[in-house]
């Protein structure tokens, strides 16, 4: 586990109560390799976004620790890039000036041409050559959310991380954005940790996805890998032979398994092991493998 | 449909006009039964009725005045110009030092919850003190008037200011806030960048307030200061049953309040910006 480029260990959160303790989530570990796409699916309170805030440095765990790059994590840094869901730009800045907020952050003893011409070339990646001007206010939800990718990507950080990103966007849009994820994240070979609550998302962006029970106690209880061949795109992966199989276990965790598992100890060391799944070498058991299967949308679940 | 602006403009012509319509045609001096007395002449007629310049007259008065703003006829007898402009003068640097005290502090209570509730308790007490009621204290303390005119204005244009920075600099979107951390930006930057900006237009709502109420002040105060300034002009023309005068600079510390206000609504266009 301390060998992966990112490498979470035993993180737990807890708030204290009248009686006791609130155990948001504990025992989680993590471990991200370099140019690893990895999503984290769960229900919402399961401290999805805590973990990616310990990640990024925004806030700090009850316990547990986590470790990039042979060091530990201890603030927030340029190295920890991230894309939050209400794309955070800063109104008063046009969409070239917010991505070149975060270039001249990153690289200091660039000079204004240089600021320029990386910023620029970041946002015509995401499609807004010809938006550079505009404010975030005359930007479609869509587009901001692709300054604040760009501005992420710019960067370069070691590790970006994507809370929810396309949560607030409509399917349409979001199917747009994704591609445009999926090329610039091709381009850059950039390690990403994604949260999201979309399960074909998470299959046409990842290499690993990551599931949590229910919280209290949640846990990362399996991980899923993703073995769909690359380059993905979201008209041809759905055809896939494997798709629907991962689909489904995915689905069925989310929809029976999270809940079963939620607040279960571990085995008889007391110490909880992430699973290592891959399930298009699961064996058939017909029912999980039929693509005809009434999937519930998890999406407006919540 | 005529556009808006328009027929609001003529509303408001056509409420001038009856206005001053009204003004002229109640205010004219009586018929003289016979020859008036030096004291009814001085009194603007021979009844006890109390009766205004009508606004005929005002308005030959301004164009007078107006002509020639900045004569300067010994201590009792400026033109307009030299009397707005010491006014002018004094708002302008009591407010300059307001802000160049305010602004910083009001981010430092705006940034700090334990300078916000430290310093709180002393804003709450000095904030509500009428700004004339420094006046004596000021005068036995810098032992000058046109000083302590200047100090009456920083003291009531402080307030608006320091409250609003400090409200601003405290609800800046706790994600920019963010978006600085994660940019590895220090203190001074994030104040700066981020924070700076964020906060501008409610700053500029406070200065804008403050402005208003320092000009609302500086007439109080030249009144009781006396020898220059718009507020002692007033007064003076009052000594001197000059009412046209009085009518006059009434009006023209109305349009000088105005221009101050527009001035820095502009600025305050400026740093706005939408969300």
């Amino acid at each position: 586990m301390s060998k992966s480029f990112v490498s979470v260990e035993g993180l737990a959160r807890k708030y204290p109560q009248k009686e006791g303790e609130l155990v948001v989530f504990e025992d989680v570990n993590i471990g991200i390799e370099k140019g690893e796409f990895v999503c984290i699916i769960g229900h919402s309170g399961c401290g999805k976004s805590t973990i990616l805030n310990v990640l990024a440095g925004l806030d700090t765990p009850s316990a547990g620790a986590v470790i990039m790059d042979g060091k530990e994590v201890s603030g927030p840094s340029l190295d920890r890039g991230v894309v939050f869901q209400n794309y955070s730009l800063l109104p008063w800045l046009t969409a070239l000036h917010n991505v070149s907020f975060g270039v001249k952050a990153r690289f200091p003893q660039w000079n204004k041409q240089q600021v320029n011409d990386h910023s620029r070339k970041f946002l015509e990646m995401v499609g807004l050559g010809h938006s550079l001007d505009k404010k975030p206010s005359q930007l479609s939800g869509g587009m901001r959310q692709r300054v604040s990718i760009a501005r992420a990507f710019a960067t370069s950080p070691k590790l970006l991380l994507l809370d929810e990103p396309f949560g607030a966007l409509d399917a349409l849009t979001r199917g747009v954005i994704q591609d445009e994820l999926i090329k610039i994240w091709g381009e850059t070979q950039q390690t990403v940790f994604m949260i999201t609550h979309d399960v074909d998302e998470a299959i046409l962006l990842a290499d690993r996805i990551l599931l949590m029970t229910n919280g209290p106690h949640a846990r990362v209880a399996e991980s899923v890998t993703i073995n769909l061949p690359r380059p993905r795109q979201r008209a041809s992966v759905v055809k896939d032979p494997g798709y629907y199989k991962i689909r489904n276990y995915l689905v069925n965790f989310l929809v029976e398994r999270s809940g079963d598992l939620a607040g279960s100890a571990g085995d008889e060391s007391g110490s909880f092991k992430t699973v290592e799944v891959d399930p298009t070498q699961l064996a058939d058991t017909g029912e999980a493998n039929n693509p005809m299967v009434e999937m519930p949308d998890l999406v407006a679940s919540h | 449909m005529q556009s808006l602006n328009l027929r609001a403009a003529l509303t408001s012509l056509v409420f001038l006009v009856v206005l001053l319509g009204l003004w002229e045609a109640f205010n004219q001096p009586p018929e003289a039964s016979g020859e008036l007395s030096e004291f009814e002449l001085l009194m603007g007629g021979a009844d006890q009725e109390a009766r205004v310049p009508p606004p005929s007259q005002v308005l030959g008065h301004a164009w007078d005045e107006l002509s020639n703003p900045f004569y300067d006829a010994g201590p009792n007898d400026k033109g307009i110009g030299i009397q707005l402009a010491y006014s002018l003068y004094r708002v302008l640097t009591g407010y300059f030092f307001a802000a160049l005290i305010a602004i910083p502090l009001g981010f430092v209570i705006g940034m700090s919850p334990l300078m916000y509730k430290a310093l709180n308790p002393f804003i709450q007490v000095l904030r509500p003190i009428s700004p004339l009621a420094w006046m004596p204290l000021a005068l036995f303390i810098i032992k000058d008037s046109e000083q302590s005119a200047i100090f009456v204005i920083f003291i009531c244009s402080i307030w608006p200011m320091l409250i609003n920075t400090a409200f601003g600099v405290a609800n800046v979107r706790k994600d920019w806030i963010k978006v600085a951390r994660t940019h590895e930006l220090g203190a001074l930057k994030t104040a700066f960048l981020v924070i700076l900006p964020a906060a501008a237009p409610t700053i500029l709502t406070g200065m804008r307030i403050s402005i208003g109420i320092a000009w609302l002040v500086i007439v109080a105060a030249e009144m009781l200061v006396g020898g220059t300034g718009i507020g002692y002009y007033v007064w003076n023309e009052w000594n001197n049953l000059d009412l046209n005068s009085v009518i006059f600079s009434i009006l023209m510390i109305g349009v000088v309040g105005m221009l101050l206000d527009l001035a820095l609504g502009a600025v305050a266009k400026l740093v706005q910006y939408e969300e």
